[in-house]
């Protein structure tokens, strides 16, 4: 859905997104990072169920809250990836 | 947890107004701390703008660019920053505010209380709600969003892209795109038909604006190089799991185009959460069809002590901001006995035709741009409130049965108590009760926002500072 621009700088920044390796870039947000690892919904809602994607990317709408290095209900588009920082998408429970 | 020597000035947000309030008031020797939610300074309007990684910025215009040098001299001025700060609350005590504000990476987040004299609010804006059938669906996004995607790391759209909405920010984010070599199935226009009329009382002023060449040439080029369909009047977003077409009607036809990824605009809002929890008034703006705090001409809120500026205060684009920052700060130095009223005045020049010049033919794009009911005011299934996913036709019966306002709707239905706080349905759900009862959205008021006004945790709360008298008021005794 998304694709990075070819020239786009950065250091590579190796990351895990629910096990899988994948390499973000420096100054990725997570939500950024799992946008260009492909991913389509990042959390299910506690209510129904239903899937959920980044909205807003500015903090507002709470619909990229994912689980960083063990912790969830965490912003995706807040947090900055960082090396060896394991992200997992989340299920339910808020 | 700690708590940390009372300054003179708290900045909440670091986009125009925050940064030039900041700047200014560091000039004027006041202790000056910024507190920014984001990771590094600009806002949304300049996002990155410090730590960009495109190669080709100018793909984001000369405009963008112009944050830089702001971010500059606010580095230089002696302001503090803090980036990743989230405050939650502010409260009045004893001719001083206690403001309370989470800070520290994701792994050890920690909340402080910080003390100011003067509060500056500078939250900025929020795209309106865009409550369509579908959304909620991974693959349906705001145009801001994408273009926070292309600032902060460089990241286009990929696959079946529809654009569908109102507003310059829509026709701006489309042009960026396309010059980031992006293509795009169509751009649905929902500006209703008759808006133009509407807003030519307001034509004068925006034929001598900045924005109408600007404008005019965006449109332009995005017209040559994308097919654009106008008077769209109806539109949902299908989909199982994520987003797999856009279904859109005019008067003359309705058509379901395929998509992948769909981006939604109609407009910015000011986030006025933070000013509400605060207690400062609010007022019903009708051109825009949106609440905007109540502010004296520098900024001054409701609430002494208070000032709102920016978009937070109503929206009016990075160059306003920027300007009313000045403003504010001008007004805080004053309060503060830093400068007399006439070098006040005297500064306040400058901003003041920056802000005439800014403000001009805003009107005209106000009238223009608002949306149709159909965008502002759903129906039936469609979610009004995405935390909570409650139905419009919920809302519509609970106002029908005697609710009488956005407080209690929140009692009876939890709509707005999820964590966005009525960011993403405040303003639905206050015209979908007018509309229901025939009363008009300034009587029905906006949800009075409560501390905290972003979701903090237990741990975070539990580790605050408590006085000696607050311990004793809940410890039983021996």
């Amino acid at each position: 859905m998304f694709a990075r621009l070819p020239d786009t700088a950065g250091a590579a920044v190796p990351v895990t997104i629910d096990g899988a390796a994948f390499v973000a870039r420096e100054g990725d947000s997570v939500a950024a990072a799992l946008f260009a690892f492909g991913l389509r919904a990042c959390r299910t809602t506690a209510l129904s169920g239903a899937p959920r994607a980044p909205f807003c990317m500015m903090g507002a709408c709470h619909d990229c809250l994912v689980t960083i290095d063990g912790r969830a209900n965490q912003q995706a588009c807040l947090v900055l990836v960082a090396p060896g920082m394991s992200i997992a998408t989340q299920h339910g429970a808020r | 947890m700690s708590a940390m020597s009372p300054v003179d000035v708290v900045v909440i947000g670091a986009g125009p107004a925050g940064l030039a309030a900041a700047t200014t008031c560091a000039h004027h020797g006041l202790a000056t701390v910024v507190y920014d939610e984001q990771p590094s300074p600009g806002g949304q309007v300049y996002r990155s703008v410090t730590a960009s990684p495109l190669a080709k910025r100018d793909i984001l215009g000369g405009e963008y660019l112009h944050g830089a040098e702001l971010a500059a001299l606010f580095r230089k001025s002696g302001a503090r920053y803090v980036a990743n700060a989230t405050v939650w609350s502010v409260a009045a005590a004893g001719g001083s505010f206690e403001i309370a504000v989470s800070t520290g990476r994701h792994q050890a987040r920690e909340a402080r209380l910080a003390h100011a004299r003067t509060v500056v609010v500078a939250t900025g804006a929020l795209e309106r709600p865009f409550p369509i059938p579908g959304w909620t669906l991974p693959g349906a996004m705001t145009a801001g969003a994408a273009q926070a995607l292309l600032k902060t790391a460089g990241l286009v759209p990929r696959g079946r892209l529809v654009l569908a909405g109102s507003g310059p920010l829509l026709w701006l984010v489309a042009s960026q795109l396309l010059q980031a070599g992006v293509t795009a199935q169509a751009l649905l226009d929902t500006t209703p038909r008759g808006r133009l009329a509407q807003a030519l009382r307001f034509a004068p002023a925006f034929l001598r604006s900045p924005y109408f060449a600007r404008g005019r040439d965006l449109v332009r080029a995005v017209r040559k190089r994308v097919r654009v369909v106008e008077y769209v009047e109806a539109l949902a977003i299908e989909g199982s799991g994520a987003v797999g077409a856009v279904r859109y009607g005019t008067r003359e036809r309705e058509e379901t185009l395929p998509a992948d990824l769909v981006l939604l605009h109609q407009g910015v809002v000011p986030d006025v959460n933070l000013a509400s929890a605060i207690g400062c008034g609010l007022a019903w703006d009708a051109v825009g069809a949106c609440f905007a705090p109540v502010v004296d001409e520098w900024g001054g809120s409701t609430v002494p002590g208070v000032y709102i500026t920016g978009d937070s205060a109503g929206v009016a684009g990075a160059t306003a901001a920027e300007a009313r920052g000045r403003l504010a700060a001008l007004a805080i130095a004053n309060a503060h006995g830093r400068i007399d009223g006439s070098a006040r005045d005297r500064g306040a020049e400058g901003p003041r035709r920056a802000l005439a010049h800014a403000l001009r033919g805003r009107r005209f794009l106000d009238a223009l741009y608002r949306p149709g009911d159909a965008f502002r005011i759903p129906e039936g299934a469609t979610l009004a409130c995405r935390c909570e996913e409650i139905a419009s036709a919920t809302i519509a019966r609970v106002a029908r049965e005697g609710c009488a306002g956005p407080n209690q709707m929140k009692t009876y239905t939890r709509c707005g108590m999820g964590p966005c706080q009525g960011r993403y349905c405040g303003l639905t759900v206050t015209e979908i009760i007018a509309r229901e009862t025939g009363r008009s959205p300034a009587s029905v008021g906006w949800l009075r926002a409560r501390f905290p006004v972003k979701p903090v945790s237990l741990g975070e709360i539990a580790a605050l500072p408590v006085s000696a008298a607050a311990r004793a008021a809940v410890e039983r005794p021996e």
